[in-house]
């Protein structure tokens, strides 16, 4: 009963933060000036996914040295990415490259 | 790309280019199946969540606090407040599907998470005018959703077999896909900043609570790429120019 409760709010709130606002702003003109900062949230916030992630592998410690294979593989598909723009090929090389980093360590 | 202006070519589109964004999400998905039953959520629940809440991390955060024997209406605001970053992603694409009734916005809306709005946001800003781009969206959300919801089954199905799933590395293809969809948009000065500076905040401010972090560094980032742009690019003509023609 209570689970009930929890899944239904959480799906409630989940909903109210992702619908309303595609809704809204779309009846509505944006002046420019919020068109073009609109422009930057996917680099903005796909950075601040990614930056976060390698550096703090385990959510609460930053983690900055070559012991951290989050970061040595990230670089490396950073890298993989900047010169083949390949999704499926960052991922691969990524992966390869985190599997390859955390042997070496020892882990 | 004349062959994606049909409808059915939109939807295999999307559904095609989710691909590669699926080696993360299997093992998320798997790995939250298990956490979840492992955390004392029932199976019908750890379900309910993937299937009506359908938030990656919010629901990683929510089958932890249930562990923690957390009150319910602190999960449900820690989920609002951890979800908040997908209002950017709706301002964003609102901008681009204007011309949607509500019974394509309501389920757009259901399935919005990073790694579709990743994607689509992607095509949405290719410089093709085809009026179908919504259907790629759909292709790609529902592929998303359905392999979300068959993860986390079988996630809870084997969570009580398979020990310490989230040990063995497999979350580092989700790191590696958000990079790979990244680097790609760095196309210019001010994007380049927006990125590098958005990234930096949110690594500064990580200690505060229920990923706010990510939410001020994108805020901090988009500040940063309108100052770039207005220091680099001096008037709005040429952005416009300069967004129809890339």
């Amino acid at each position: 009963m209570n689970e009930v409760v929890l899944v239904a709010g959480m799906a409630a709130v989940t909903f109210a933060v992702r619908y309303p606002v595609l809704a809204l702003l779309g009846k509505i003109e944006l002046p420019p000036l919020a068109t073009r900062a609109l422009r930057y949230v996917p680099p903005a916030v796909l950075a601040a996914i990614s930056l976060t992630a390698v550096l703090y592998p385990d959510g609460a410690r930053l983690h900055l040295g070559f012991d951290n294979a989050y970061l040595g593989a990230g670089i490396i598909a950073a890298l993989v990415s900047w010169r083949t723009r390949s999704l499926l090929i960052t991922i691969g090389a990524g992966m390869a490259a985190f599997f390859l980093w955390r042997w070496l360590l020892g882990g | 790309m004349p062959e994606r202006s049909t409808r059915r070519a939109e939807f295999l589109a999307g559904f095609r280019d989710t691909l590669p964004l699926e080696l993360g999400g299997i093992p998320f998905g798997i790995i939250f199946g298990a956490i979840a039953v492992n955390s004392g959520l029932s199976p019908a629940a750890t379900m309910g969540m993937s299937l009506f809440v359908f938030a990656g991390s919010s629901q990683f955060i929510g089958a932890g606090l249930v562990g923690q024997g957390v009150a319910i209406p602190f999960i449900i605001l820690t989920t609002f407040v951890v979800n908040l970053r997908h209002a950017l992603y709706s301002a964003t694409l609102s901008l681009h599907m204007r011309h949607l009734p509500q019974r394509w916005l309501v389920p757009l809306g259901f399935w919005l998470t990073d790694e579709s709005f990743a994607i689509v946001i992607r095509r949405y800003t290719q410089p093709d005018d085809s009026p179908h781009k919504h259907w790629y969206f759909l292709g790609s959300a529902l592929f998303m959703y359905v392999n979300w919801n068959v993860c986390t089954l079988i996630g809870l199905i084997a969570g009580q077999v398979i020990p310490n799933a989230q040990d063995w590395g497999f979350e580092f293809a989700m790191v590696a896909t958000f990079i790979g969809l990244t680097v790609p948009m760095l196309k210019d000065r001010p994007m380049v900043i927006a990125a590098l500076v958005g990234g930096v905040a949110a690594v500064l401010a990580n200690g505060l609570p229920n990923k706010l972090g990510l939410m001020l560094g994108a805020l901090v980032g988009v500040a940063a790429g309108m100052i770039a742009e207005a220091v680099f690019k001096p008037t709005p003509a040429v952005v416009v120019n300069e967004e129809t023609s890339t």
